[in-house]
């Protein structure tokens, strides 16, 4: 298997691993930067033209392109060794890759979802998912959209979609006013966030947003083509070409957990300069918690000074971190899944997508192991990634431990030999 | 940026032309196909996550079985089968 070196790789090229890149690089380190995605850019600076990006994203872009680091895209690492080196599928063929003194883990999240009759049907996508479609190219205008989930991520969505000519019938947050108000309120403090926040639904005013609502079931032939909402007294059907629905983020926390690191719930633990529990590995950005993207900015680059061995500089960076774990409590504890919503899905209702595992044969195991063996739920090629999340709301079940591949991959690459042939790298791959 | 603004796919045996520059995924919603994969129990699917994730978008590609549509831009002259 070819093999890669750098004095310090980074998984993940969204803010927080470009961030942290270019710390390391600046603080004169060698470093790789591998995404399986095509461009840099993670989730919110995911493009297609870059000149359409907001001037931060080019900004850090730009960085990056002027650096002498060494950016590896379609790179999905599977698998992560003992010995330093992960073990990446680079467009089905293997690719070594080497640490020799840090490895930092910016591996962001993905979205939760909430199993409901219909959930399956095509045309039923999710928030974060048609935003990533959106900004992938496809095309929505003149289709009936409604968007129904939780969090801060429907405002920019919303806004997508309106901008894109879908029409956008509504908007429904499943938490009460309330608590959507009064995490509104705590904003002021961070005014930029508000600010976003307000550009946001101005970018969606002829449509409403509802809170207090959520989805009951999404129906039609062979795909989506109405969706019944409730606020809890009376029922809604609307028709629509694509529902969106989506009920926050989880920390993508596997690569950390196949590596050993110590975590709380799915969030990776890190120290005040996100070192994580493992000697030489870091987290930094929503892997270790969902706090947006200007947090995510800051850890990457605490984390690539520290993994640069610049301890003080990152120690320096670290006094500025407003007191985040606030804000990640806050917004989980304001957007946390009303109770009804675990009553959604019907016994037939599939939970496992990969297998097709329906609710009524997984209620009678104790675990998410157990229901795995017995029903092989979480075993199919998401790796549990899509169906964890809603065993652990709906039975309150634990996290199952990580196994390699993480994704699907060819006998070519979890075979490849390991012994090293390391021709001189060449300067970049895009 | 690419020069070219459209190219040619064959989608299912047909000939469609696509936006240059987006991914398979939405090449395919764009042309209105409702279903990527069939589920072990061989009901239709379409992309769920749109970033890798969830594997429902899964397609043959040039006769590369189960690639994820979301994760690969449209090239000329690709060849994708639906119903993987
Ligand atoms: C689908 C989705 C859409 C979102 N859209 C928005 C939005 O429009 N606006 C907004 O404010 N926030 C959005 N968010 C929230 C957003 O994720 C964060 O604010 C921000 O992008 C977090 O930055 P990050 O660097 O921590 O992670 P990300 O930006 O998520 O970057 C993580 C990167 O790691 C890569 N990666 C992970 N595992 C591997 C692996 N094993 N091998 C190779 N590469 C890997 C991924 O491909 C990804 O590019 C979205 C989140 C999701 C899940
Ligand atoms: S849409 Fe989820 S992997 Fe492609």
């Amino acid at each position: 298997m070819t093999e890669w070196a750098a004095s310090v790789v980074v998984v993940g090229a969204g803010p927080a691993g470009i961030a942290a890149a270019i710390r390391a690089e600046g603080a004169g380190r060698s470093v790789i930067l591998i995404d399986q995605a095509q461009r840099p850019g993670g989730q919110i600076w995911r493009h297609r033209d870059r000149a359409a990006l907001p001037r931060q994203a080019r900004s850090w872009l730009q960085r990056l392109d002027r650096s002498s680091v060494r950016l590896l895209t379609g790179a999905s690492v599977v698998d992560a060794e003992p010995s330093s080196r992960l073990r990446v599928d680079l467009g089905g063929r293997p690719l070594g890759v080497r640490w020799n003194d840090a490895l930092v883990l910016a591996t962001g999240s993905h979205e939760r979802f909430v199993p409901f009759p219909g959930w399956t049907l095509p045309g039923v996508v999710g928030v974060g998912g048609a935003q990533a479609l959106l900004k992938s190219g496809m095309d929505v205008a003149g289709m009936e959209v409604v968007l129904a989930g939780s969090g801060p991520l429907l405002l920019p969505v919303a806004a997508t979609l309106s901008r894109a000519g879908a029409n956008l019938t509504l908007v429904a947050e499943q938490a009460p006013l309330g608590r959507v108000i009064r995490f509104g309120a705590a904003l002021w403090r961070s005014p930029s966030r508000w600010l976003d926040a307000a550009r946001y639904r101005a970018g969606f005013l002829r449509t409403p947003y509802r809170t207090g609502t959520w989805v009951l079931r999404a129906e039609g032939e062979d795909r989506v083509r109405e969706v019944t909402l409730t606020d809890g007294d009376g029922e809604r059907t609307l028709p629509c070409d694509l529902l969106c629905t989506g009920f926050g983020l989880t920390p993508a926390s596997e690569l950390a957990r196949l590596l050993g690191c110590a975590t709380d719930g799915w969030r990776v633990k890190v120290d005040g300069v996100q070192a994580t529990s493992e000697d030489g590995v870091y987290c930094a950005g929503e892997a270790c918690g969902i706090a947006g993207a200007e947090i995510a900015i800051l850890e990457g680059e605490i984390a690539g000074l520290a993994a640069a061995g610049d301890r003080a500089g990152a120690e320096r960076l670290g006094r500025r971190r407003p007191p985040h774990d606030r804000f990640v409590a806050g917004l989980a504890q304001a957007f946390r899944l009303r109770e009804e919503l675990s009553a959604l899905p019907a016994g037939t209702t599939l939970v496992c997508r990969c297998e097709d595992v329906p609710l009524e044969r997984l209620r009678d195991f104790g675990s998410t192991r157990e229901a795995k063996l017995h029903t092989r739920a979480g075993m199919g090629p998401c790796q549990g990634r899509i169906c964890q999340p809603a065993l652990q709301h709906f039975f309150g079940w634990g996290i199952d431990s990580v196994r390699p591949p993480l994704f699907p991959t060819s006998l070519s690459v979890l075979a490849a030999p390991e012994e090293d042939e390391s021709p001189p790298p060449p300067t970049s791959i895009t | 940026m690419s020069v070219e603004s459209e190219v040619g796919l064959t989608v299912d045996g047909e000939t469609v032309s696509s936006a240059a520059d987006i991914t398979v995924a939405a090449a395919l919603l764009n042309l209105g196909k409702w279903r990527f994969r069939r589920s072990v129990s061989g009901s239709p699917r379409t992309p769920l996550c749109g970033m890798g994730t969830c594997h429902e978008c899964l397609v043959t590609v040039d006769g590369d079985r189960h690639r994820r549509a979301c994760m690969i831009p449209v090239r000329a002259g690709m060849r994708i089968e639906t119903d993987d």
